[in-house]
């Protein structure tokens, strides 16, 4: 018989932490859920509470089950099989993460070639144009809306440009680490994941900066000006909240890293946040140039 | 295939999961088996609840005037019970299937990601409870239609949108998670020499479902969370006084919502794919056909989302562009539905009541198909649109194929999963009530909605009165006949003949070697296939 010749199967054991993180997730979606219906009606609810109460939770469940795997994977449990069954779920993972932004993104190409220009009277839309709002003139970025409301654009150099660049170098540093570990070159290791994690946190900082000169008094772009206020933060934020996740993952295998964990053939965890923070550069590059440039 | 399996040592180190005592083991479990449990008494749960308000519903069509329920909690109903089906009932049925059946077909100890796979079940009955609670608040429960368009969702919306968004995110985080498990198992878990050619039609079908799942839920996810921007922070994505477009909404949603109906029927063409051959005592007809037409079907799903839109409006060019790859979609499809008749054919068979499942859903979803490219036409669209005629074309593929093929599957399983043969008379009762019932709840529809009779409105004019009435006497009956499933699958777990290994003489694949019920562990050392 054969059974000698294949590597035994590895099934986890049990574990209480999907069941702490369902209820985080019910606790998240229900405060939310308050939270956003009492909004603009004025009168708090506890909303707020429960969606606190939630993330807390999910942090302490990640916190749980990653520690525990990591234990595992420490005690040498893990077969190749498993770690191969992480590696493809994590890029079927970023595969999905690809789809959600590519969501925003046709919402963004549909503005900017059909439904401004329709407004505008372009195609057979004419009286579409004439009769609903006929002063309305169509352009990209739409600084006035058919209703009137007035914003200004938001510049690529300066900051954006900056961060461009800041995140262009993180990518660059990722890689860096990554072979340095692949060289079990532990210093060089710690030096540029520590890099990439300052450069991920710079480019938070200056995006909140951003932000806040979108919302002052001069630039007057919010989220309620409009489609172009409404794809530029929901694209930008929602990238950012993508780095935000990122750091945090590189923050955790840098903390790893001090530990004295990850050898240059297992070292799934750094990969997959270093795969994860590609991701979020790619998305950037193409942000930059199609919510700022063209 | 013949296959030779490894003698299982009854004690193996390596499954660090034993098996648990009481709740317990139900909320911390990492073993497919248990979890395909869930899953599938979960979705019958929900297929049920949803039952329940289709026949609230049905009561007030009964006949013309308003009855029992006020306009827009008639809204809420049809809502709701279109969410129910699809996320609640039909989706988490197909992921119990491929929980029990695909570690098992494929010579896997267990799913690729275990704990993953329970978290990914889990928070599924939180989502539905958030849903169903919105009954209880003080707006009702969302009233815009399953299909949630703007701005019937944003500017006319009820106070309870943003726990029905939440409700969906967690649907679809559910659903992603579990697609990418199917994902890795298929790929990554597959006993040495299971090439992919070798693999069971029904391991294919999941395959490729899961795919779909990973590349179209996250689109759901972005457009529930632009509605939920555009009603309480103010966006204008659905909004054209900002610049945004109410039309917008239907082509992010359809582009999710065409491949979400054939996510809704691969794994059905997968289960009856196993069925036919089995009860027929033949191979299936052209198999390597079978796994390119499915995948056609699934790369074509994407271009075609637009047929949902024909009145909507678009440039012709669109209409025209939309009407004939949706017409090519019938090709694949013809492809399947000749080869289950060609496996028949000359086959010796016999007409157990997992193959009359089987072979009632290849009539019957042959004619919702056909009723689908009669809509795929855009000029006569313009006439069938929102009218009774949809109702009956997806209610034919959705009832008489999906769920006939969940019951085919689930009879045909039912001895491996229980150790026990369920009790075939009864099942049989099961499907003639059902069979009969159905039709008449669902083919008046297409005379109705040629007609005229708009969907979605709680009154109708007189001449709609008689097909009516028996469409909802047809509907009360569909509904009590389900019943008679929940007794045959009880009976069938406390007991009754026991069930050999392979309970089905025609009847191949992997999960047959192995002892039924089938052990907690199935293979803790890959099985040799040759
Ligand atoms: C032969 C292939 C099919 C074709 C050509 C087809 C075509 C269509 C078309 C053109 C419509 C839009 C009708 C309208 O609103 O005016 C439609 C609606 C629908 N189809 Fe199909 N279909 C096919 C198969 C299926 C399958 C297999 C399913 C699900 C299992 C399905 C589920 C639905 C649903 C749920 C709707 C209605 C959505 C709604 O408006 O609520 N269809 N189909
Ligand atoms: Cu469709």
């Amino acid at each position: 018989m054969t059974t000698k010749e294949y590597e035994s199967y590895y099934v986890p054991s049990q574990s209480h932490w999907p069941i702490v993180g369902a209820v985080a997730l019910f606790l998240i979606a229900v405060g939310a859920g308050n939270y956003v219906s009492t909004l603009n009606s004025g009168e708090g609810g506890i909303g707020g509470y429960i969606l606190l109460a939630g993330v807390c939770l999910v942090i302490y469940m990640l916190y749980g089950w990653f520690s525990n795997v990591i234990n595992e994977s420490m005690a040498g449990k893990y077969s190749h099989q498993m770690d191969n069954s992480f590696r493809q779920g994590m890029s079927w993972f970023i595969f999905s993460e690809v789809m959600f932004f590519a969501a925003f993104f046709g919402a963004l190409f549909y503005a900017r070639t059909l439904s401004v220009p329709w407004l505008g009277g372009a195609d057979n839309n004419a009286m579409t144009g004439a009769v609903l709002w006929p002063e309305f003139v169509a352009s990209w970025p739409l600084l006035v809306t058919p209703d009137g409301t007035e914003t200004t654009q938001m510049g690529w150099y300066g900051l954006p440009l900056i961060n461009t660049i800041l995140l262009l170098t993180s990518s660059i540093t990722a890689h860096l680490a990554h072979s340095a570990l692949e060289k079990d070159n532990r210093k060089m290791l710690k030096i540029w994941l520590g890099f990439t994690i300052l450069l991920g946190v710079v480019f938070l900082f200056l995006q909140v900066v951003e932000y806040m000169h979108g919302y002052s008094e001069e630039m007057k772009l919010y989220l309620t000006s409009g489609i172009y206020g409404s794809t530029f933060y929901l694209l930008t934020g929602f990238h950012g909240m993508h780095v935000t996740l990122g750091t945090i993952m590189l923050i955790v295998v840098f903390l790893r890293v001090l530990k004295g964990h990850f050898t240059p053939t297992n070292a799934f965890a750094f990969e997959a946040a270093s795969w994860y923070w590609h991701f979020v550069d790619v998305v950037w590059v193409i942000l930059f140039v199609f919510v700022y440039i063209v | 295939m013949t296959t030779d399996v490894i003698e299982q040592e009854s004690h193996d180190d390596h499954h660090d999961d034993h098996k648990m005592k009481g709740i317990k083991r139900w909320l911390y479990t990492t073993n497919h088996k248990d979890i395909g449990t869930l899953y599938l008494w979960f979705a019958f749960i929900m297929l049920l609840t949803g039952g329940a308000l289709a026949m609230v519903i049905r009561a007030e069509l009964f006949q013309p005037g308003l009855q029992i329920v006020e306009p827009d909690f008639f809204n809420q109903l049809t809502t709701v019970h279109g969410l129910i089906m699809v996320f609640g009932a039909i989706m988490p049925a197909f992921t119990g299937f491929a929980n029990w059946m695909i570690p098992m077909m494929v010579g896997a100890p267990d799913m690729a990601l275990p704990r993953m796979n329970n978290w990914s079940f889990w928070i599924l009955p939180f989502a539905f409870a958030i849903l169903l609670s919105t009954f209880f608040m003080e707006s009702g429960a969302p009233n815009f239609g399953w299909t949630f368009y703007a701005p019937l969702s944003t500017t006319y919306s009820n106070g309870s949108t943003a726990f029905f968004v939440f409700a969906v995110h967690i649907m679809g985080i559910s659903s992603i998670m579990g697609a990418i498990n199917i994902v890795v198992t298929i790929m990554n878990m597959r006993a040495p020499g299971m090439t992919y050619m070798k693999m069971p039609l029904f391991v294919w079908t999941f395959f490729i479902t899961a795919y779909l799942l990973i590349a179209v839920m996250p689109v759901l996810a972005g457009v529930v969370t632009m509605l939920l921007t555009d009603t309480y922070f103010g966006t204008s994505f659905f909004d054209a006084a900002g610049g945004g477009d109410p039309v917008l909404f239907q082509h992010l949603f359809w582009f999710f919502g065409h491949p979400e109906v054939y996510i809704m029927i691969l794994p059905a063409f997968g289960i009856v794919s196993t069925i036919i051959p089995a009860f027929a005592r033949k191979k299936l007809f052209g198999y390597s056909s079978m796994v390119y037409a499915t995948a056609s079907i699934a790369l074509l799903s994407f271009i075609v989302w637009a047929h949902h839109m024909f009145t909507t409006g678009m440039p012709l060019f669109g209409e025209l562009f939309f009407m004939y790859c949706t017409m090519l979609i019938a090709v694949p499809t013809g492809v399947k539905v000749f080869n289950w008749v060609a496996t028949m054919w000359r086959g010796s068979m016999s007409f157990e009541t997992p193959m009359l499942f089987s072979i009632a859903f290849v009539i019957l979803f042959t004619i919702g198909g056909f009723s689908g490219l009669m809509l795929a036409l855009t000029p006569v669209d313009f006439q069938y649109h929102d009218t009774y005629f949809v109702v009956a074309h997806f209610h034919y593929v959705l009832v008489t194929g999906s769920l006939f093929s969940i019951y085919a599957g689930a009879y045909f399983w039912l001895p491996k999963w229980t150790g026990h043969m369920y009790n075939e008379s009864l099942a049989k009762w099961h499907f003639w009530c059902s069979l009969v019932s159905v039709n008449l709840l669902f083919f008046p529809m297409h005379f109705l909605g040629l007609a005229g009779m708009p969907r979605r409105i709680p009154d109708y004019a007189l001449q709609f009165a008689d097909f009516n009435k028996w469409v909802s006497i047809g509907g009360f009956a569909f509904g009590l006949s389900q019943l008679i499933f929940l007794a045959v699958v009880i009976k069938c777990i406390r007991g009754g003949e026991k069930a050999p290994a392979k309970p089905w003489d025609g009847a191949e694949g992997l999960e047959w070697t192995v002892a039924s019920p089938a052990p907690y562990h199935t293979f803790s050392t890959p099985p040799k296939i040759d």
